[in-house]
């Protein structure tokens, strides 16, 4: 009983020990498991969960003036984010991010919700820093912050259709955003964070790459004339009643884009409700009939053939013309008249004549010279090049048309780099919408004795012809007029007109060439001479005194200018 | 030692080393040591799992100092003195345990306090943790032993009983230790091969019962997560996977005091309670943990001691019964959060954030302390 009793209890207090013993060998085991042999997969799987990466912002590039005046710049703001896996869709603190946010409570669940699974939704975009700090403050996990920026353009309307616009992503959409959008666009970095469980950064941990900042570009607009042109062409498009309206203007000594604006406008920081209309930059994507602004680059053509001087004698009675059944047409019959004067009265006639003794391809190919039916280069996006005919026989009435601007199309661009090449003596620069450090490599491409001749004649356009409301006050200038029927659906409209003027100033040693177009004005007054010009006067005055020109009339006396025109001379 | 009656011997040797101060108030010196070293130790990984928190550790040195003096109080009685009160105190515990289930007050879906006018509120079932082993030892030590099947029976019901009113809470980590403790009185009382036999085949009988018609589903869910947390990473499955992250991510020397990762950044669930030994192993790596399962160890080792030395059927009964409890804790504890068991409240004993346990676990060191230091005025 006793022996038996004995062994009993020793295999009791056997038993009881070993139980000891194995639970310990085991917790011991499983320890070395975990320490031991998964301790890497482990420590992974922790570093797993503790770290991420986060995208590091790269900063944009601001797009400034010549001048340096910014035209678009990055401002940093605050971007909210939530991890749906974090958040229960029926948390009633949700109801007080919307609140702060401003915006739907019941979106922002139905998002949460349809999401849930995934681990990062925008819940608002780029807001102010202190509204984000706000809805940080409601301290309800899964919402996050990020340091995100926004794209400000702080002039507004004035320069929108040249600086385009960036969509949220911080990539350029159209304009200069869109065509130099990769110089402009920094690379964005990653930095490793360690996180909390509810995601949010404790610190930062390294810098795996370093987010590489876009690069500033500065424009070739003058932001004082840009305003300049943006507020005189608006003031004659309301005026006019007009549907839309241009203006180009280029330093004709480098080929640079000193202004350029159109009507209707848009303000790129809230394009909320966005016409597309509005969007075009009209000077560069539209393309028109130049009409009588061309004429001035006939007679260049007539002038450089030898055969013409700005004296020669055409006539243009009885103010009309005809080829088989085209009929062309002057407003009245001029008599006899100088080439000069063909130009100043703008003599469809008298061109038309020129023409024809020149021919075709003589002026086709001056045309092409001083830059039409070629792209200007400046690699804005949606340039229309325009058609510039080469048929390989002229009839006539083509000859005739073209040499006064029809059968054509060009775009103010175009234009106004043509008369740069009349106003700098000859030489045709490359366009540019940035500034230019160095002086371009121009190309010479008309003779300095005729461009200067032409000058010339574009002077007496503006002093006694059909551009006398285009002279500035305090400057001589030279320009042409052009009064175009606008082409709709069934050909050209009886009654819808495009005004334009092509000028240069000061005329004795012009600084800029600029071109006002005007689309179907609508209140009475409709030549280029009476809609165009007075824009033309007023900016071009206004800007060569920004620009510090020497007047050349004062305020009392008109100063006699040197003579530089065959004609007079 | 194998040969030695476990219950029957009569220790022999002198214990004039054990005197002196700490003998005069019933402490015993060994025991003393080794739980103020896990004390110290615990506070000290507290203080990096509960984030730093001053307020926690003041709060849980508050609970040791009462667990102390609980400790001292319940040295200084004789052995008999809790002999005859044990049938009071257990039938006071299970209408207690009833309270609970009619008037409790609780929270999560569970009823697990009692809120009585001019008592602090208490967990009954906690209590339960002591009075059930110490009725099943009056109850055996009554008789000669190891007692009749009869006998066996009784003793079996009356652990039963509060378990029962226990898991109806539901608690069931409580209801585990509860009967665990008791079952252990029985197991210690003598019961042949072939009843254990008998009981480990009964178990797995019931075992599917338990599972279809006892087990609660987030019970079961514990259960299933266990044997495969990768099912439901995100969810039942978090807290374990968070936890042998941790655990692993420390390494053989871990992370540093206070410069745990997961510990401290929220990825880690229940970091200053019930899984506070990932925190220490986060942080003091596969050494640290070793070190405290070597405490523990001692700790355990010097329990089952004084059992084997208790001079009284009772007193070894439960002695035995306090020292598997506290062992239950400690490997059901490292266990679960080191997966290989499921996930049961079972805080880490003394190190854990939280009252209740600790102060109940003083309590027991304090009975174990009355066995021990009342040897020789017994023996005498």
């Amino acid at each position: 009983m006793t022996m038996m009793r004995r062994l009993v209890s020793a295999w009791r207090f056997v038993f009881v020990v070993s139980v000891f013993l194995a639970a310990g060998v085991t917790l011991g085991w499983r320890l070395v498991d975990l320490h031991v042999v998964d301790q890497a997969f482990l420590n992974q799987q922790g570093e797993v969960r503790s770290t991420r990466i986060d995208p590091v912002e790269a900063h944009r590039g601001m797009l400034t003036d010549r001048k340096g005046q910014p035209l678009a710049v990055s401002t940093p703001v605050e971007t909210i984010w939530a991890n749906p896996r974090d958040i229960d869709a029926d948390d009633p603190r949700i109801a007080r991010v919307a609140r702060v946010l401003d915006i739907s409570e019941a979106d922002l669940r139905r998002r949460l919700r349809t999401h849930q699974n995934r681990q990062f939704i925008y819940v608002r975009r780029k807001v102010q820093p202190e509204l984000a700090d706000a809805v940080m403050a409601q301290d309800v996990p899964g919402f996050h912050t990020r340091r995100d920026y926004r794209r400000y353009y702080p002039t507004g309307e004035v320069s929108a259709h040249l600086t385009g616009f960036t969509n949220i992503d911080e990539q350029g959409q159209e304009g200069i955003e869109l065509t130099y959008n990769d110089w402009l666009s920094g690379q964005a970095g990653a930095k490793r964070v360690v996180q909390d469980n509810r995601g949010r950064v404790i610190k930062d941990l390294s810098l795996v790459r370093e987010a590489k900042p876009g690069k500033d570009l500065a424009l070739s607009i003058d932001l004082r004339l840009q305003y300049l042109a943006y507020r005189e062409l608006k003031a004659v498009v309301q005026a006019h009643d007009a549907r839309s309206g241009t203006l180009v203007m280029l330093d004709v000594d480098t080929g640079e884009v000193l202004a350029m604006v159109n009507q209707p406008s848009f303000n790129p920081n809230d394009r909320s409700q966005l016409d597309p209309r509005r969007l075009r930059n009209r000077a560069i994507t539209d393309l028109f009939e130049p009409g009588s602004t061309m004429k001035p680059f006939s007679a260049t053509a007539a002038l450089e053939t030898g055969a013409f001087t700005p004296r020669t004698r055409v006539e243009t009675s009885p103010g009309y013309l005809r080829f088989g059944q085209y009929t062309i047409r002057d407003t009245r019959n001029h008599g006899e008249l100088s080439l000069s004067e063909v130009i100043s009265e703008s003599s469809n006639v008298g061109m038309s004549k020129v023409a024809g003794e020149i021919g075709g391809n003589t002026i086709r190919n001056l045309y092409y010279r001083v830059g039409f039916g070629q792209a200007t280069g400046v690699g804005f996006p949606g340039e229309a090049v325009g058609v510039l005919p080469a048929p390989p026989e002229w009839r006539p009435v083509e000859v005739a048309t073209l040499s006064y601007g029809y059968g054509m199309s060009v775009n103010a661009l175009q234009l106004a780099q043509a008369y740069m090449v009349l106003a700098n003596g000859g030489v045709r620069y490359p366009i540019s919408l940035l500034k230019q450090d160095e002086a371009p490599e121009g190309e010479r491409v008309i003779p300095e004795a005729v461009s200067r001749q032409v000058r010339g004649m574009l002077r007496k356009v503006v002093e006694e012809g059909t551009g006398r409301r285009g002279a500035p006050a305090i400057y001589d200038a030279g320009g042409k007029t052009g009064t175009v029927h606008l082409v709709g659906a069934g050909g050209y409209q009886k009654s819808q007109y495009k005004a334009i003027f092509a000028g240069v100033a000061p005329a004795d040693n012009p600084r800029v060439a600029c071109v006002v177009a005007v689309d179907a004005p609508s209140n009475g007054e409709y030549y280029g001479g009476e809609v165009a010009a007075p824009v033309f006067a007023r900016v071009v005055n206004d800007a060569l005194r920004l620009m510090n020109a020497r007047p050349d009339i004062d305020g009392t006396s008109v100063a006699q200018s040197p003579v530089d025109d065959g004609e007079r001379g | 030692m194998a040969d030695r009656d476990f219950i029957r011997q009569m220790p022999e040797q002198s214990l004039g080393g054990e005197r002196g101060l700490l003998g005069a108030i019933h402490l015993d010196p060994w025991l003393l040591l080794l739980l103020s070293v896990l004390l110290c130790a615990g506070l000290v990984v507290l203080y990096s799992g509960a984030d730093q928190n001053v307020a926690v550790v003041e709060a849980q040195g508050v609970r040791i100092g009462i667990g102390f003096l609980i400790m001292v109080l319940l040295a200084q009685p004789d052995p008999a003195f809790y002999r005859r009160w044990s049938p009071l105190v257990y039938i006071a515990g299970v209408m207690a345990l009833m309270a609970v289930l009619i008037m409790g007050v609780g929270a999560k879906g569970a009823q697990r306090w009692l809120d009585l006018p001019g008592l602090p509120r208490f967990q009954p079932s906690e209590f339960m943790k002591l009075a059930v082993p110490a009725m099943a030892a009056w109850y055996l030590s009554r008789f000669y032993l190891p007692p009749s099947l009869s006998r066996l029976m009784v003793a079996v019901v009356l652990v039963l009983v509060p378990m029962v009113l226990i898991i109806r809470q539901p608690d069931l980590g409580t209801a585990l230790l509860v009967g665990a403790a008791g079952l252990v009185v029985v197991f210690f009382a003598g019961i042949s091969w072939k009843l254990v036999g008998a009981f480990l085949a009964l178990i797995g009988v019931t075992a599917p019962a338990l599972w279809f018609f006892v087990m609660r589903e987030y019970q079961k869910q514990r259960v299933l997560t266990l044997l495969n947390p990768e099912s439901d990473p995100l969810g039942s499955g978090w807290n374990i996977i968070q936890s042998k992250t941790a655990i692993g991510s420390g390494g053989l020397t871990g992370k540093g005091w206070l410069s745990g990762t997961q510990s401290h950044l929220d990825f880690l669930p229940e970091s200053h309670t019930d899984f506070i030994v990932a925190v220490l192993a986060e942080e003091f790596g596969f050494i640290g943990v070793l070190a405290l399962l070597f405490l523990y160890l001692l700790i355990i080792g010097r329990c089952f001691y004084i059992a084997v030395y208790a001079q009284d059927s009772f007193s070894r009964l439960l002695a035995g019964a306090l020292t598997m409890t506290f062992f239950v804790y400690v490997f059901v504890n490292i266990g679960m959060v080191s997966g290989i068991l499921p996930i049961v409240g079972v805080p880490l004993p003394l190190v854990s954030f939280g009252g209740t346990s600790i102060v109940t676990l003083m309590a027991g060191f304090g009975v174990l302390m009355s066995i021990h230091t009342h040897r020789r005025m017994l023996a005498a």
